[in-house]
């Protein structure tokens, strides 16, 4: 295994910037850089040189000793000032000692997976970590990054460990004095790790949104105040907003926290008829965009009503606009009534995202998805008595396995690539 | 004095042994079967029964492979019973009691039988090395025998003590001496040796029992034999005593448990916990107010009966005590105390797949010696260690049975990857691809084999490959032509009418749905022998599934088709954990898919692995 390094923060200028090197050769690496390093678990303040002894910058030198270290190896990180050069220059020294080389992106990280100090599941919680912009996105990142779809796994696996322990009985041990009837006992444990399973499904699908973040579409008539009312959200103007009806041709976004969530506003073509080809193309991009949203707030004009208007999309929210002449509902121009807008908009996506679901990345539902297959049958042969115990076994099997893949014991290889391509060098 | 030399040696004469001389003379190697007793081969030393849960499996794929244990079983079998009947054909397990004296007979009568194989009586006292590598063994008179490859299966021989309360007796078995100097010669050559025991109950005198008391066991009506040669049994069936121990037997038990061997503090090795002493029992189980016995005479004429489930290491006279306070045994005699027995083992992680211990090329290891226990696993073992070691002696490739393929292929495996804690004993759970590895083709999983090996005889060959041909013409006719729901619904079958044309084939997969239902739709079908519908029956209830297995066992058989070089050097494989790295020095897996299997392997572990054998393909290509 060779010793690997790199920078662990960002590239350019800034106060402090670390440069982490990890393997076999790390401390012998940091030792020809910094004469004697501190003590296992220590911190000191070092005079960095190279071969030449020409002097490169004065640092912290941290010493983690294998296995007590993010990758499990024998690790250095030097903490330098944050210049460009002086980065160039500690990672030149560090490569001309000949025993270290350049870490490819995600490999300190593959390294903490090989060497079990982390599953797969909190690999995808650090790299969602390290994403994260939001509250709630960094408590669901932690919550992964902590261990809690081991401990979800490991819950159910004991249970069908259980309840395949006491099925296998019944068959190896028939001619012994076999338990008691197993049955109720076998049903309870898989009906509870159904259960359990069944949570992680429903809840998937906001977890999954929380990670990627929710879009909420904006549309309406031309003219209604859907590009004031983002630029009011955005708090800078952002789109064009002018009296010409159909000013808005394409669908123009805007990233917000809204307390925690990430959100982004949708801001669309007014829908109506026209014969110009480009404004067409717009309120058709308008509508598919408001399909795929997970909310769609309908703006009204409530100057001049429209009745019996139909957008073409399922509405969630419908605010009449213009309070500012009406006196009725919100005006995006002065911004009265906008709180209201957003906290019924924070208030219903909050209501998708369940605490309990651990599960928020493609590869964990499919790997749940296999194991509620496996025990759905298993559930289906248990009720149709004990002549198929063996298939039932064969279920149940099948089922752990595929939790046993959430935290990745097994069946890896294929998706470490993935995993590892979405980190930066460093992390 | 120097003699011919031989191609193979076995050491032994109990079922690891017979199997092994057998198989290694059928593989046309020149065998000699060296025992210190002629009359104790074939001898069953513990219960008077063969097969069983995994164990009847076993015997089967013996059997298709042309071995002698299920002729010998079938020739001596008094009580056939089918377990697990009730339940799916993949986990029913044949089993009968067996006549001592007809089992010992039958094998004895095969041995002789075979050509290519003698029988040596003496005590192999020594192995003779030379340059790193067998090449035969001494007796202890002082006589040589060189051969090219030696079976060593010497059960519980090696540094056997027998334990009978706090009285302590050398001896491999009841009545034998114990194998110490070889034993000896084992541990000079710095084996990985542990120690293990295991136990048998008293033996009562049939005619003091009072049978009348007692609920009996019948045998089977219509018997499953273990060998596709045999039609039926040939020996009289008889049935077998219940019953059980009560507070009384309990009470002795306990207040007399510092006067076992096992709970007195004299015995170190490890017992199997599926096979517990009946001390164990009342200990362990100390809610449960009474265990079961089975009382299995031993033999047609013979007047000596087997308690199963009463082993024990107590004192000769709590022995009786306790025997006497069951109901039915009140006036019983004991004919021979029960007695507790330790042993040496090698650590079978040591071996390769072929059974050779590699540090000592062309030494096989069999049976007990590898930690196992029961008649069926040591039998499997010779086989195949017979097989190699001839086919090592013949310049032929090894053979090796894989996971997917038979239960031979299991238990050798989990032997040598990861190794034994307690006496290893075959279970249907034990085997991954359960619902493909059944009794009822075994045949057809592993006669193909034998025959490109060469080791079945011209009849077992005849009769495989007409009852191959008439399964081909049953599948051809389940599946080419197609029924209406209402065709099949006049058969009595509850169907659903919704106009879908179904197979044969497909029809048979439905629950309660039987050969006599599709005799009324294919008349061909119906003038198919028994066996062979039953047969096709059962392959339509578990198609979806092994089919789906499929995949499985194809990326299994990528795996183990994936060499590792026997002298990879784990030690430079950079981020192995050091305990995985010790694991990996320890077992060398022959395979990637054997090293997938070693206990907390990890897949990133795996891909160093692959990635190194793929970098010294590199550098020698």
């Amino acid at each position: 295994m060779q010793t690997i390094f790199a920078l662990a923060t960002a590239r350019g200028k800034s106060g402090v910037a670390v440069i982490r090197i990890s393997g076999p050769d790390a401390h012998q690496v940091a030792t020809c850089l910094a004469g004697d390093l501190p003590r296992p678990g220590q911190f000191a303040l070092r005079t960095l040189r190279d071969a030449s002894e020409l002097l490169l910058d004065e640092g912290l030198v941290l010493r983690f000793d294998a296995p007590r270290s993010f990758t499990g190896e024998d690790t250095v990180e030097l903490q330098l000032h944050g210049s460009i050069a002086v980065i160039r220059a500690v990672e030149r020294a560090i490569a001309e000692t000949g025993l270290a080389r350049v870490a490819e992106p995600g490999e300190f990280t593959r390294r903490a997976l090989m060497n079990g100090n982390l599953d797969l599941a909190q690999v995808e919680g650090l790299s969602d970590l390290i994403a994260a912009e939001t509250e709630a996105q960094r408590q669901q990142a932690q919550g992964l990054f902590s261990g809690r779809m081991r401990k979800f796994a490991d819950r159910c696996r004991a249970d069908l460990l259980r309840a395949a322990a006491l099925i296998e009985a019944t068959i190896d041990f028939a001619d012994e004095e076999v338990p008691v009837d197993v049955s109720p006992e076998v049903g309870d444990l898989i009906g509870s790790v159904l259960g359990a399973i069944d949570e992680q499904i429903s809840g998937f699908s906001g977890a999954e949104r929380l990670r990627h973040g929710f879009e909420v579409a904006i549309i309406g008539q031309p003219n209604v105040g859907k590009s004031t009312l983002l630029n009011r959200i955005a708090g800078r103007d952002i789109a064009i907003t002018s009296e010409i009806a159909g000013t808005t041709r394409d669908v123009l976004e805007v990233r917000v926290d809204l307390d925690g969530l990430p959100v982004t506003f949708l801001d669309t073509a007014g829908l109506r008829d026209s014969d110009d080809v480009i404004e067409k193309i717009g309120v058709a991009r308008a509508r598919e965009r408001a399909a795929a949203a997970d909310l769609r707030i309908l703006l009204e004009d409530g100057v001049e009503p429209t009745h019996g208007f139909d957008p073409g999309v399922a509405i969630d929210f419908r605010y009449e606009t213009k309070s500012d002449i009406t006196g009725r509902g919100i005006s995006a121009f002065t911004g009265e009534g906008i709180d209201r807008l957003l906290a019924d908009v924070s208030a219903a996506l909050a209501d998708r995202v369940s605490d309990t679901a651990i599960a928020s990345h493609e590869r964990h539902r499919q790997a749940i998805m296999r194991a509620r297959a496996s025990l759905a049958e298993a559930d289906l042969v248990f009720h149709a008595g004990i002549e198929g115990a063996e298939i039932l076994a064969l279920h149940l099997r099948d089922g752990a396995r595929a939790l046993d893949s959430l935290i990745g014991r097994m069946d890896v290889e294929a998706v470490l690539g993935e995993i590892f391509a979405q980190f930066c060098i460093g992390k | 004095m120097k003699q011919t030399p031989f191609d193979v040696i076995v050491i032994g004469g109990g079922h690891a042994g017979a199997e092994a001389a057998h198989a290694s003379a059928r593989a046309g190697a020149r065998t000699t079967l060296v025992t210190m007793r002629a009359d104790t081969i074939g001898v069953m030393s513990c219960n008077p029964a063969i097969g069983g849960l995994g164990k009847g499996h076993l015997v089967r794929e013996i059997d298709a492979m042309g071995g002698i244990m299920g002729l010998a079983a079938d020739r001596s079998g008094i009580q056939f019973r089918l377990l697990n009947r009730r339940k799916g054909p993949a986990v029913r397990g044949p089993r009968t009691q067996s006549d001592r004296a007809l089992y010992k007979a039958a094998i004895q009568d095969l041995l002789g039988q075979q050509p290519n194989l003698t029988i040596l009586v003496g005590e192999v006292a020594d192995l003779i090395l030379r340059d790193g590598r067998i090449e035969g063994v001494g007796l202890s008179d002082g006589s040589e025998l060189r051969a090219g490859a030696v079976v060593l299966t010497t059960g519980t021989f090696l540094r056997g003590v027998i334990h009978i309360g706090d009285r302590k007796l050398e001896g491999g078995r009841m009545g034998d001496r114990p194998s110490n100097r070889l034993a000896q010669r084992l541990r000079d050559l710095d084996l990985p040796l542990g120690r293990l025991k295991t136990g048998t109950p008293p033996r009562l005198r049939s005619s003091s029992i009072a049978w009348d008391s007692l609920d009996m066991q019948a045998p089977d009506d219509d018997p499953m034999l273990f060998s596709y040669l045999s039609k039926a049994p040939t020996a009289r069936q008889i049935s077998c005593g219940i019953t059980h121990t009560n507070a009384r037997t309990h009470e002795i038990i306990s207040g007399n448990l510092s006067r076992s061997a096992m709970y007195g503090g004299h015995i170190e090795g490890v017992g199997p916990r599926y096979c517990p002493s009946i001390e164990d029992k009342v200990v362990r189980f100390a809610d449960k107010s009474s265990h079961q016995i089975f009382l299995e005479p031993e033999g047609l004429d013979s007047d000596v009966v087997y308690p199963n489930g009463i082993s024990t290491s107590l004192p000769e006279d709590v022995q009786e005590a306790y025997v006497r306070s069951i109901v039915g045994l009140e006036q019983a005699e004991i004919l021979q105390p029960g007695y507790a027995i330790e042993y040496d083992y090698v650590d079978p992680q040591r071996l390769t797949a072929e059974l050779e211990l590699p540090d000592l090329p062309g030494l096989f290891l069999a049976g007990q010696i590898n930690g196992t226990t029961g008649y069926e696993e040591a039998a499997a073992q010779g086989l195949m260690a017979g097989l190699n070691a001839a086919r090592r002696v013949l310049g032929h490739a090894p053979v090796i049975l894989g996971r997917a393929e038979a239960y031979i292929g299991v238990l050798i495996d989990d032997l040598v990857t990861r190794g034994v804690t307690e006496p290893y004993r075959m279970f249907t759970s034990r085997a991954e691809y359960r619902l493909s590895l059944r009794a009822d083709n075994a045949d057809q999983r592993l006669t193909p084999k034998a025959d490109t090996l060469g080791v079945i005889a011209e009849d077992r060959r005849v009769l495989f490959f007409q009852k191959m041909e008439a399964l081909d013409r049953g599948r051809v006719l389940l599946s080419t032509k197609r029924f209406t729901p209402r065709d099949i619904a006049v058969t009595g079958i509850v169907i659903n009418q919704d106009g879908q044309r179904r197979s044969g084939m497909e029809i048979l997969a439905f629950p309660d749905v039987g050969v006599e239902h599709v005799d009324q739709l294919i008349p061909e079908f119906a003038a198919l022998p028994d066996e062979v519908r039953t047969q096709l029956a059962i392959e339509a209830t578990y198609k979806t599934y092994v089919d789906r297995q499929q995949r499985d066992a194809d990326a299994l058989r990528r795996d183990e088709d994936l060499i590792i070089p026997r002298t990879l050097a784990y030690a430079e494989i950079g981020g192995l954990s050091n305990e995985l790295r010790g694991k990996l020095d320890r077992i060398r897996p022959g395979t990637l898919g054997q090293a997938g299997r070693i206990d907390g392997m990890t897949p990133a572990a795996l891909a160093l692995i692959l990635t190194r054998i793929r970098h010294e393909d590199r550098r020698r290509a």
